[in-house]
């Protein structure tokens, strides 16, 4: 029963710690100083960086779910729908939610070794000690870096996926170009893009605050600093999908 | 209040307590360090010296107790209130704890980001002459991965003064070095504590350190360390020694004392 009590309270009081470190991640956003090339730094490596991952697996999310419809579609002879399940598929759930995956997997982990180092090496002591605010300085450059390039990556990721779903068509499902790029353009609805574009931005502060947090909270060495990234990639990539649901949920009850 | 800081000693530790998960790691811990004072921490590992500093730079907060800093109270201050006090000491911490990602000049010159009343030229001048001191100047643009062990301290020794502290914290600044860059070390804290004058709390394993600390002075017209006791003519080098055991004080006091005593904790430390 204590041991109980003792995980029930550690669980509760790392609640309480994520909750106030966004919150002062946030707040840090209006409040001097700010570290512009940080942000910029940080935006090259979480955007810029991310390019090649997020590229590769647009593009071949897109081409094999044009391939696994236009099987399903032939079904009922309307292979020229096609486009439309592609680009749908991509910009409400899989673009988001595989981008952010992505990002996560590559950010999370990247953040939560890089400040778990700094933490062990004392150097975030050493920050304080010389009159800065290791959450200024670290978290909310990330934070905003990662806000500002996640919606950016995901718009990249459904374009090439819908130019993968396009190679399939034109090369294996022998479909008309205009046909697929026609069905692709008049499917898509203004709820679509803001579905697709509130999704990344949400997740952006998972995939932030998430690294952030076990890179901060990194105890026991360099053994320390190796739990914290899988913990970081583990947690991130859990938030993600479960909040996903959810707001896939508030979305479609709101606009209907 | 000029007054008031200097009659108010440097550090002043009142039944300090602090624990970890459920573990005391010091209890009830008081003491005073002058003004001008050294103070050298000796105490086996896990006793809490380095704890005991970051009780003293706020980056730790006591469970129970009092510290006073300069004359002003610690305890309970906000990160943004602490940053006064705090630009009035220099910390060196145990492997140095440079920026990987910044330059040697970048790392010395930190804590003038901070400090819009300090010019560019004028800050620049300070790094320089901070990496002067510790004889480093040659590695302003090198980055921490270039430097050895020992360079690397030294740096670490520059930054801590390069806003000329009124208190200096060592954290086993020779811990893992070999002796004779160890010596090197001592020699630029004693350089630094006779030229200045600054307060200091020196956390160390090595007792030849300590020794070191209280039987030699640097003389500035000759640019050399020397015995302070040399036959009849003794030169105080104020330093007084401070033992931990498991939390709490085993001794506290000055060379002479410490060796005369019989405990056989203290004993081990003089072996």
């Amino acid at each position: 029963m204590g041991l109980l009590n003792d995980i029930a309270k550690e669980r509760v009081l790392a609640v309480q710690e994520f909750t106030t470190l966004g919150a002062r991640a946030f707040r840090n956003v209006f409040r001097t100083p700010h570290y512009a090339v940080d942000i910029v730094r940080q935006m090259d490596f979480i955007g810029v960086g991310s390019l090649p991952i997020v590229i590769l697996t647009g593009f071949f999310t897109g081409a094999v779910l044009a391939l696994q419809m236009s099987k399903t579609l032939t079904t009922f002879g309307e292979t020229s729908l096609t486009g439309q399940l592609v680009m749908l598929s991509l910009v409400r759930e899989l673009g988001p939610v595989l981008t952010s995956l992505m990002v996560a997997g590559r950010n999370s982990s990247g953040i939560a070794s890089e400040l778990g180092s700094m933490v062990v090496s004392e150097q975030i002591d050493a920050m304080r000690a010389l009159g800065t605010d290791p959450g200024k300085k670290l978290v909310t450059p990330r934070l905003v870096a990662t806000v500002v390039m996640l919606p950016m990556l995901t718009i990249i990721a459904d374009f090439m996926g819908l130019l993968g779903g396009f190679a399939t068509s034109f090369f294996f499902i022998r479909l008309n170009p205009s046909q697929y790029w026609y069905s692709a353009y008049h499917a898509l609805e203004m709820e679509d893009v803001f579905q697709g574009l509130l999704k990344p931005f949400v997740f952006a502060f998972i995939v932030a605050l998430v690294g952030c947090y076990y890179g901060l909270t990194t105890r026991g060495g360099t053994e320390g600093v190796g739990r914290a990234t899988t913990q970081a990639v583990v947690a991130a990539s859990v938030m993600i999908l479960i909040s996903d649901f959810f707001l896939t949920k508030i979305i479609l009850a709101v606009l209907g | 209040m000029e007054q008031a800081l200097t009659a108010s000693p440097a550090v002043e530790f009142n039944g300090v307590s602090l624990g970890f998960d459920g573990k005391t790691v010091l209890e009830g811990i008081s003491f005073r360090l002058e003004h001008g004072e050294t103070k050298v921490i000796l105490g086996a590992s896990g006793s809490g010296k380095s704890v005991l500093l970051k009780l003293t730079m706020g980056l730790l907060q006591p469970d129970g107790g009092r510290i006073f800093v300069l004359g002003e109270e610690i305890t309970g201050r906000s990160e943004e209130d602490l940053l006064p006090i705090r630009q009035q000491i220099g910390m060196v911490f145990q492997e140095g704890a440079l920026f990987d990602s910044l330059t040697v000049g970048e790392n010395v010159g930190y804590a003038f980001g901070r400090m819009p009343e300090v010019a560019p030229e004028e800050a620049d001048r300070r790094v320089r002459e901070a990496l002067r001191f510790v004889e480093l100047e040659h590695t302003l643009e090198l980055y921490p991965s270039e430097l050895s062990g020992g360079m690397r301290r030294r740096v670490a020794i520059a930054r801590a003064l390069v806003s000329n502290p009124r208190i200096m914290l060592y954290d086993s600044p020779t811990a893992g070095l070999d002796p004779i860059t160890a010596q090197h070390i001592v020699a630029l804290v004693i350089k630094q504590r006779d030229l200045s004058g600054v307060s200091s709390l020196l956390v160390t394993h090595r007792l030849q350190d300590a020794f070191e600390m209280a039987g030699f002075y640097y003389d500035g017209a000759g640019g050399k360390l020397m015995p302070a006791f040399d036959g009849a003519q003794g030169h105080d080098t104020r330093t007084r020694f401070l033992v931990l055991r498991e939390g709490e004080i085993a001794f506290h006091g000055a060379l002479q004392e410490l060796i005369a005593q019989p405990d056989p904790y203290l004993q081990k430390f003089l072996a």
